[in-house]
């Protein structure tokens, strides 16, 4: 038998070990919960390998730190749970402004306010509708399982180089805190060249990193540009799984922690003959429109399972644009839907 | 015949946006003087603020970053350290450095980071309208201190650079002033020092410029240059405070 080389880690952790793995060269955070742990991962791992920590006084100050090593050509990362994502909004918003790559991860907690510690999803439409002021959207991965928390730090990564602008890793609470086996096989790391950083102007003409455009027009193209990737990447990066939707009649949707419990539904039902699937979007922005539309021919109906009061439903119902009916149920500010509830839900809709 | 003085070379040649009589365009020359004679301007990177300076990029010719306001200390952080082989200093105004940026210009300072901060102090806010800064003289009227700045309901003028100056990561502050070409010629002193040090390894400096606002003061260029001697280098004194 082979040898299993899986190890057990928080999802907190995985994040951490993914973003060193994948070359992430500055990490800058503030103390809040239920991250913790990534933060003290790094405290630790970052200056192991010769990359750069630093607590910073304020996540106002952590995000532009970000902006400041980005502006530079390296890897930069900052982690937070949702207050502090809310202060962060300010630097994501110039990220975008200035195309700078960066990864910004987002562990939900309960809110409004400063809400709870519990694990929550509330914070989808902040990070997939904007956040911050201006036209633009972070690219917006949500992981499942401690696994491919530590995966999707290299698709991250590579999102954030690629269309140089911000990613958000988007979990919870419960899959920042959880530890499950994973192995850390290495991911492909694809490296870009950055003319545009800022490494002194030897041999080379200045660069100029800015959001600032005042001449007649030049904002309306940064803003064109902005939507020509945004564009592009609503065609190439959508990301979702989905179990047994070829014969379902009632297709379960859900994402990150949710999608846990709706796999546990999904299989119990199955094994009682129920015609049930699931649609997990791991892409939450672009959001995974592609997995409705292969679905819009049959008679199919949605239940959208949110830790949250309604935020993800409203992306699914455009993406199913009344073809089908969609229901909801969702929990939050520290509660989540129970298996029970889910399958209570279910045997309401009619089919 | 000998040349004794040029052009800078890190400065380009471009007509100015500033205000007649503003103190930038002197202290924006004086910047790329210093870059020039230390022969730094290939590792420069600057960082401009958010008021009247955020144009600094059209005017020198090395590499250079927009921040959001107030966030100048805390992107040069990064970059230097990320990037130790380069020279990396803010620019930045009262506003941004001693209002909105405060606890950023005191974290960075108190970390002791290797970095370079010009900072413009003019007694007001340019950009947007002339209205009342951390540093306003008590009695200045501003377009939000009307009858002047009162100590009862907007309290006093905040002296950043002593402040940051009992700091043990403060390797060095000084006070200049641009009012006259005799202080001219000291600022740039000062400000070749405070880059001198981050070559040096020898953390934090900050050079505080006291400079002209004739727009905002409602004062001709020639009368604002009398009030910074005579009333705003009162209250703020000129030389070196560590």
């Amino acid at each position: 038998m082979a040898e299993d080389k899986r190890i057990l880690m928080t999802g907190n952790e995985a994040i951490g070990e993914g973003a060193i793995r994948c070359g992430c060269g500055f990490y800058a955070g503030y103390p809040i919960t239920p991250q913790n742990e990534l933060t003290a991962y790094m405290a630790k791992n970052m200056p192991e390998n010769n990359r750069v920590f630093i607590q910073a006084e304020s996540e106002l100050a952590a995000i532009n730190m970000v902006f400041g090593a980005s502006a530079a050509g390296v890897r930069a990362m900052t982690s937070s749970s949702s207050p502090g994502v809310s202060l962060k909004q300010e630097g994501i918003s110039y990220l975008a402004g200035a195309e700078l790559p960066a990864v910004i991860v987002n562990i939900m907690r309960g809110g409004p306010g400063l809400g709870n510690i519990a694990p929550s999803q509330s914070d989808y439409f902040q990070a997939t509708k904007g956040g911050g002021h201006g036209d633009y959207h972070s690219m917006v991965l949500s992981p499942s399982s401690v696994e491919e928390s530590y995966r999707l730090m290299f698709h991250a990564f590579d999102l954030a180089d690629k269309y140089r602008g911000p990613v958000i890793i988007l979990g919870d609470g419960m899959l920042g805190q959880m530890m499950e086996p994973l192995s850390l096989d290495p991911g492909e790391m694809r490296r870009y060249a950055k003319p545009w950083a800022l490494t002194g102007c030897q041999d080379r003409k200045p660069n100029i990193i800015r959001s600032l455009l005042l001449k007649d027009g030049a904002l309306e193209a940064l803003n064109l540009k902005l939507q020509k990737k945004y564009q592009q990447a609503r065609e190439k990066e959508q990301r979702w799984e989905e179990q047994f939707t070829g014969d379902a009649k009632v297709v379960l949707v859900a994402y990150g922690g949710m999608a846990r419990i709706i796999k546990s539904v999904v299989r119990q039902l199955r094994q009682k003959s129920r015609k049930v699937g699931l649609i997990r979007p791991i892409s939450l922005w672009p959001f995974p429109v592609q997995a409705f539309a292969r679905l819009s021919g049959r008679k199919v109906k949605y239940l959208v399972v949110e830790m949250s009061y309604g935020q993800m439903v409203e992306d699914v119902r455009l993406a199913v644009n009344c073809a089908a009916p969609v229901e909801f149920l969702g929990r939050a500010g520290g509660a989540m839907p129970s298996e029970e509830e889910i399958i209570s839900a279910i045997n309401k809709i009619k089919i | 015949m000998e040349k004794i003085y040029a052009h800078p070379e890190s400065l380009r040649d471009i007509s100015t946006h500033y205000c007649a009589g503003c103190g930038h365009g002197i202290a924006h020359k004086l910047v790329c003087q210093v870059i020039d004679e230390l022969g730094i301007r290939e590792k420069v990177i600057a960082i401009a603020p958010v008021g009247c300076a955020v144009l600094a990029y059209d005017y020198w010719d090395f590499d250079c970053t927009e921040a959001a306001h107030g966030r100048a200390l805390a992107v040069a952080t990064a970059m230097k350290r990320t990037r130790p082989q380069n020279i990396v200093f803010t620019y930045q105004g009262d506003g941004d450095l001693a209002a909105i940026g405060t606890s950023e210009t005191i974290h960075a300072a108190n970390r002791g980071e290797n970095l370079t901060a010009i900072f413009i102090n003019n007694a007001v806010y340019g950009m947007t309208g002339g209205q009342m800064a951390p540093t306003t003289l008590l009695g200045q009227k501003t377009a939000t201190t009307i009858l002047g700045r009162e100590a009862k309901l907007q309290g006093y003028p905040l002296k950043i650079s002593e402040l940051l100056a009992q700091l043990p990561g403060v390797c060095y502050v000084e006070r200049a002033s641009l009012h006259s070409p005799a202080e001219i010629i000291k600022a740039k002193k000062a400000m070749k020092q405070a880059f001198a040090n981050q070559i040096d390894n020898s953390g934090f400096s900050l050079v505080e410029l006291l400079s002209p606002c004739p727009t905002y003061w409602g004062l001709s260029p020639v009368k604002s240059m009398a009030w910074i001697k005579d009333a705003m280098s009162k209250e703020f004194p000129l030389g070196r405070i560590k």
